[in-house]
């Protein structure tokens, strides 16, 4: 396990160099001159060749990969071009923003759609089970910022209950939650279903039952249980889609993440921002799937690692 | 080409696909699935009647979607604007019919830019093996480590706001899936009969490919093409929504929500039909996929 464990984190390694590339590729990718659009479109030329000079953009490319992996390994990220302050220093407390917030929509999505799951599959066919394969697939349909507007529209602008913006106190985050969390939350439910039915069909499950164990005990200890590998993979790739949503929900309820400072970032052209925000995004997305990955052989204890 | 490919190609006795007949489930073939399949039925028609809506929008639409009238703007739904009017006074309505002309188009060209490029290098990742599909596989690797919508922002900061640039972005963020799915086709398929025949008798690689185990290949990538313009979609409406898609005054869906949401205290109207709409669409390719994977695959379950 420990070797598996470490082998894996060593596979991560080119993967996170890749990302990184892309990510120092970026301002490169850009139309033309990237000294010219750091410095603003009122600079002089002598100007642009000072910061061209200053940001070494006048080195030939792979050193100045080397230079920007070498600011990396010391946690250096570089300067917003808007508020000249490290980047580190500003995403720090937006990332713990978006984090506070998909942990709490990641966390619903579990509960709520694991539940409502096993409820389906347990009464297959029924009025419940159908309605619920209805709802999660419009959940799947509807796109979230959408949904938080009609949330918005409901519950802050009609019955005035629940603020519509900003952060703070519990109540506002319930909105931005369930705004993020409808996505996974449709996806887990039609995991769950699918694989509880599965494994209700098996003959343990029914040796189980002739026993005379109560159903609850059936159904969670014994089926659950054994139903629980592939939610966890989907689970897994749902943080992707949860650091996604996260931009969109963000923006809606004018939340102080990451997502929404990003695009803001991008409309101000704060490139080292973009670029700071897009590899820790990534970084995140990459090492919780790793851990997810990890988790399987908790859960499954038949599972060998080769 | 000569040939559209899909008759006159020896077919895998045995595969399951949506335009031949099956050897599993009871004689019933898949084709035959797919038109008993309800959910695919409903899914199929949605997308029929709002890619009419929108083709026929310039005949149907009850008003000019870019015609301002400031003196009846933010209007409530009322007999001469069925869904309202937005904040400069043009008919929600009829914007929403034509936004049918700009979301849907720019979802379906991503899908087909990444089916272009995904499809090909699939095919010989996992024919030739080897460098080709360790480099692949490794590109694609780097890829998924972005959270989608994440990367299609950082390339269109990178390339600019323009419409091409949206359905490239987008279809960037889905060019691995074609890439890992047809690779695992292939992989499935490249030991058999047939392959070996075709290589024995001298063809060459490029037509066993795409002659021989694409047609065989064709269903998964149909089903995943169908749930992926559905993603394709939502994706087209976010990134307008957020400034960096279609701009205004474009009716564009997302730009209109992005639009709406500033007069959402006032009028409900502008927000909530442009919604509608891309919830039913994407519920239509959602609904589609999932019926086609049913068709293809009988075990898997709705």
């Amino acid at each position: 396990m420990l070797a598996y464990a470490l082998r894996r984190i060593v596979m991560l390694v080119p993967v996170l160099v890749g990302v990184s590339v892309l990510v120092f590729l970026m301002l490169h990718l850009t139309p033309g001159d990237p000294a010219r659009l750091v410095a603003g479109p009122d600079a002089t030329p002598t100007q642009v060749d000072e910061i061209r000079h200053a940001l070494g953009l006048d080195q030939p490319l792979y050193r100045q990969y080397y230079v920007y992996m070498v600011r990396l390994a010391h946690g250096d990220l570089g300067q917003s071009i808007v508020t000249h302050d490290a980047v580190t220093d500003e995403l720090a407390p937006r990332f713990a923003a978006t984090a506070q917030l998909s942990g709490a929509a990641m966390l619903v999505a579990i509960v709520v759609g694991m539940s409502f799951g096993i409820i389906s599959a347990t009464r297959q066919y029924s009025v419940v089970d159908n309605l619920m394969s209805v709802l999660s697939l419009v959940g799947l349909s509807t796109p979230a910022y959408w949904l938080g507007l009609m949330l918005i529209l409901l519950f802050s602008l009609h019955f005035r209950w629940l603020p519509a913006a900003g952060a703070g106190g519990i109540q506002h985050l319930i909105l931005p939650t369930i705004t993020l969390a409808m996505f996974a939350m449709a996806t887990v439910a039609r995991m769950t279903r699918g694989s509880m039915l599965d494994v209700l069909n098996q003959e343990f499950v029914q040796t189980a039952r002739a026993k005379g164990l109560r159903e609850r005990v059936v159904i969670i200890r014994h089926a659950l249980k054994n139903a629980l590998i592939p939610v966890i993979t989907v689970v897994g790739l749902q943080v992707g889609q949860l650091l996604s949503g996260a931009v969109l929900t963000e923006t809606v309820f004018a939340w102080p993440g990451i997502g929404r400072f990003m695009v803001d970032s991008i409309q101000a052209r704060d490139f080292p921002i973009v670029q700071g925000g897009v590899l820790l995004t990534a970084t995140t997305f990459v090492v919780v799937n790793l851990l997810v990955d990890l988790l399987y052989g908790v859960v499954d204890p038949r599972i060998r690692y080769p | 080409m000569r040939e559209t490919g899909i008759a006159g190609t020896p077919r895998e006795a045995g595969a399951l696909d949506v335009l031949g007949s099956a050897r599993r489930g009871r004689q019933r073939s898949p084709l035959a699935r797919f038109v008993r399949n309800r959910a695919a039925g409903v899914g199929a028609a949605i997308i029929l009647l709002i890619v009419l809506t929108a083709l026929l929008a310039p005949v149907i639409a009850p008003d000019d979607p870019y015609h301002q009238d400031l003196a009846a703007s933010l209007q409530g739904p009322s007999a001469g604007h069925l869904f309202g009017t937005d904040s400069l006074g043009r008919d929600v309505l009829s914007r929403v019919l034509y936004g049918g002309r700009i979301t849907i188009p720019m979802g379906v060209a991503a899908v087909a830019i990444a089916l272009i490029l995904g499809v090909p290098v699939g095919l010989f990742s996992g024919y030739r093996l080897g460098w080709t599909d360790t480099l692949a596989m490794r590109l694609t690797d780097i890829l998924l480590a972005f959270p989608s919508l994440l990367l299609a922002m950082a390339i269109m900061a990178a390339l600019g706001v323009h419409l091409w640039t949206v359905s490239v972005a987008i279809a960037v963020t889905s060019i691995p899936l074609y890439v890992r799915l047809v690779r695992g086709e292939v992989m499935r398929l490249r030991g058999r009969e047939f392959v070996d025949a075709a290589r024995c008798v001298g063809v060459n690689d490029r037509t066993i490919v795409f002659r021989h185990i694409l047609p065989n290949a064709l269903s998964p990538i149909i089903i995943q093409a169908s749930l992926n313009a559905a993603l394709a979609i939502l994706s087209v409406s976010a990134l307008s929504f957020i400034g960096l898609g279609a701009q205004p005054p474009s009716a564009e869906w997302g730009a209109m929500l992005a639009d709406g949401r500033s007069v959402m205290q006032v009028a409900w109207n502008v927000t909530t039909f442009p919604g509608i709409a891309i919830v039913l669409v994407v519920l239509g390719f959602n609904l589609l996929g999932d019926g086609l994977r049913d068709a293809y695959d009988p075990r898997s379950r709705r």
